[in-house]
């Protein structure tokens, strides 16, 4: 798609019901709003740690072009997949808040989702670390006989690390049906990217470890979904992993903003199509703004988890010296309660 | 944290636009909500309150006098001081490094605009980007990198953002600096390799902004690991850390790069690698500990002396964790015929099992009570419940007297 939503090259035009190609934009909006509300939620400090996906919204193309039991290993810059697999504003907002909802139990900072339903491995801090796993689960997959892939998301700065080449080197060999998915941001932030590679981006890497590879326009959902599609077929008929990188920006230029982003892009070609209009814009926005902030207020409202599930899930069962250590903290609960105070925590059961 | 740390934690926040790496954004954002904590009470009490301020300890320096009294620091007596906090001593360490030895780089991720905590600023513009560089997004690489530079006989001062990133380089530092030497017969070594990594609790940094890492270093041999408790002591055990003959990993408790802030020598200093400091004399009982930890333990001696008046304890920042000081900590236990140990990191196979063992085979007979160990829970470090996981004042008075009252 150019700048004003128009397919360049006819015979490309996506093929989609008019369903799907609003659920995709309305997704990217959703996105949007939350993001809106988490950043000055997180700027206020009502939570301790936020991340935003502005500018990069047209990776929801790729999650469009995935089967429900596509496992992803994400980064910590997707929270659009989650949202497009359904996962509740409720339980973003519940996750962000540490409360007793929080599938992850309060334990790690906000945006680090996790879902077994959505098929998202929770995500974890250290960079480039679900690169190698996404190549083991894709391996698991393919020996399951299971037509499915993994869908693997990272940034530019993360393919510097060890991990990144080890992952598409060990995929290659084991013929993993596994999509890495390079969010590119031409360069990050104030840091050139002279400084963090000197080659041809990431994509030429994915040719030098023998690997399909794909660098495509991130501005362009269609351009981002066709790949993937793409990509998905090789990986899942072919057995072979495939590499994407999407050109993005997430660095925050006026102009740009407002002329040329991925939502402005699909938002006019909707509208070549009728499918879209101003009415439904800020009908559909507003919508989401109401459900986010009643999803946030009810979050900020909830308990956290009980103090107890600081010991559950290091192990699959509380060890002998956490059994102790456990009931040495309730001792002390018991003895200081002016100095633990657990009224934020939920009633231990 | 003290109020201090909170407000100059509001010009990290104008760092964003500079920021790029999810760490480094991390930690932009634990600095924002610090800032927030501060200008609005109604929301939750700050994460530090449980680290009760730094600022009016009696561990830390105020005055020039008070500084210079200490007879380590001999060499500098006649010299100025100058308020500094930690990552201000720690920048002024580099800064000397730098300026007397030519072969000395300063590299890691962001360092060359300053660093996520700043203790790398204005460095490249005064050496030069040759000297002060940015490297890619690669722990193993900064390590192995180091290594090599330090193998030609440079002096390599590298930066591994978090502690909790270091361990892609675990490797490099295990298999390699630590062996170099040894395995060469004496042919090579990395002796002018410096890793500084930022460790520790700060209130909310979950997982992976918190830990506390030491141990896992302390099991090798060949690697020197140490941790200051404030600005002289970082600046000096720094400059001695890079200069030292041996790889060493200088873990810098981030909590306190702006919390502490002492009267700091602005000349060439080096504080002792493997030498404890007894910071309180005492007769009734020792107590150890390193780096923020050593805060948290004044606190609980001050609680437990309300309970027991005139109870008599013998403070001790071991500074170095290894090579440990084995002689300091003896001397006392045989004088005392009491031990408590305090870390953050958890209590199965943390270092507080190294130095309780040793005592117990050196001690044996002068003990009236059982070592008592005091750390966090043997879990993850775990977000919401940091307050609940680290051993805070309460459980370290409990610890004082239960030794007490064996």
């Amino acid at each position: 798609m150019d700048t004003d939503g128009k397919v360049l090259d006819p015979s490309l035009e996506p093929d989609v019901t008019e369903e799907f190609a609003t659920k995709i934009y309305k997704d990217m909006l959703t996105l949007n709003v939350m993001d809106l509300i988490l950043y000055e939620a997180q700027r206020q400090g009502r939570i301790s740690f936020y991340m935003t996906n502005a500018g990069e919204e047209a990776y929801i193309g790729s999650a469009a072009a995935l089967e429900l039991e596509d496992e992803i290993f994400g980064q910590y810059r997707e929270a659009g997949t989650l949202l497009y697999r359904g996962f509740t504003l409720d339980q973003f907002m519940n996750q962000c808040y540490s409360n007793d909802m929080d599938l992850g139990k309060g334990r790690q900072m906000p945006v680090h989702y996790g879902s077994k339903a959505h098929h998202f491995q929770t995500i974890s801090s250290p960079l480039a670390t679900q690169l190698p796993q996404a190549s083991g689960a894709a391996y698991a997959i393919k020996r399951s006989g299971k037509k499915n892939c993994v869908m693997c998301y990272f940034g530019e700065g993360a393919a510097s690390e060890g991990d990144f080449h080890a992952a598409l080197n060990i995929a290659a060999t084991t013929s993993a049906p596994v999509i890495f998915f390079c969010r590119n941001n031409g360069f990050a932030i104030s840091t050139p990217a002279s400084e963090q590679y000197k080659g041809d981006g990431i994509a030429s890497r994915g040719v030098g470890y023998g690997m399909h590879t794909i660098r495509v326009d991130g501005n362009d959902v269609w351009a981002v979904y066709k790949a993937t599609q793409e990509a998905r077929k090789i990986a899942v008929e072919k057995h072979k992993p495939v590499l994407i990188e999407a050109m993005t920006y997430r660095k925050e230029v006026e102009d740009w903003k407002r002329h040329d982003n991925p939502m402005v892009r699909m938002r006019k070609w909707l509208e070549s199509k009728g499918w879209w209009d101003e009415a439904r814009e800020n009908a559909h926005k507003s919508e989401q703004r109401t459900a986010v902030l009643k999803s946030f207020a009810a979050a900020e409202k909830r308990k956290k988890p009980m103090v107890s599930e600081m010991f559950n899930d290091v192990y699959d069962k509380l060890t002998p010296n956490l059994v102790e250590q456990k009931k040495e903290l309730e001792e002390l609960i018991k003895k200081y309660p002016e100095h633990y105070d657990t009224s934020n925590y939920a009633q231990e059961k | 944290m003290s109020l201090n740390a909170m407000r100059t934690a509001r010009l990290a926040t104008t760092l964003t636009a500079a920021s790029r790496s999810i760490v480094q954004q991390n930690m932009l954002h634990l600095h924002t909500s610090f800032k927030t904590h501060y200008a609005a009470p109604s929301t939750p009490p700050p994460a530090e309150g449980f680290m009760p301020g730094v600022a009016n300890s009696k561990l830390i320096k105020h005055t020039h006098h008070d500084a210079l009294r200490n007879p380590e620091l001999a060499g500098v007596a006649n010299g100025e001081t100058k308020k500094m906090n930690t990552f201000q001593a720690i920048n002024d360490a580099m800064s000397i490094a730098l300026a007397t030895d030519d072969t000395a780089c300063v590299f890691g991720e962001d360092v060359a605009f300053g660093g996520v905590f700043r203790c790398t600023m204005g460095l490249s513009e005064m050496f030069g980007r040759d000297r002060v560089f940015n490297t890619p997004l690669s722990e193993q690489a900064i390590a192995g990198f180091g290594i090599g530079m330090a193998a030609m006989g440079s002096t390599a001062i590298a930066e591994i953002q978090f502690a909790d990133y270091i361990f892609p380089a675990f490797d490099q530092l295990v298999n390699e600096a630590a062996k170099y030497r040894y395995r060469s017969g004496g042919e090579f070594n990395v002796g002018g390799l410096c890793i500084r990594t930022p460790s520790g609790a700060v209130g909310h940094g979950g997982h992976y902004h918190s830990q506390s890492p030491e141990a896992y270093f302390a099991h090798t041999p060949g690697l020197k690991v140490v941790i200051p408790r404030s600005p002289i002591q970082a600046k000096g055990l720094l400059l001695a850390s890079i200069r030292d003959r041996n790889p060493v990993i200088f873990m810098e408790p981030k909590i306190l790069y702006r919390a502490a802030v002492e009267m700091v020598p602005v000349g060439d200093y080096e504080l002792p690698i493997g030498k404890a400091e007894i910071l309180t004399q005492g007769k009734d009982l020792t107590v150890v500990g390193w780096g923020a930890q050593l805060y948290v333990l004044e606190n609980a001696i001050q609680l437990a002396q309300k309970k027991m008046p005139g109870l008599s304890v013998e403070l001790i920042d071991l500074r170095s964790i290894l090579p440990w000081d084995v002689e300091t900590v003896c001397n006392s236990v045989n004088k005392t015929g009491r031990l408590l140990i305090a870390h953050e990191a958890p209590k199965t196979q943390g270092f507080a099992a190294e130095i309780a063992s040793t005592v117990m085979e050196r001690c044996f007979l002068r003990l009236e009570a059982p070592p008592q160990r005091l750390c966090s829970f043997d879990t993850p470090f775990p977000l919401i419940y940091e307050k609940f996981h680290v051993p805070d004042m309460i459980r370290c008075a409990e610890g004082i007297e239960r030794a007490m009252k064996f």
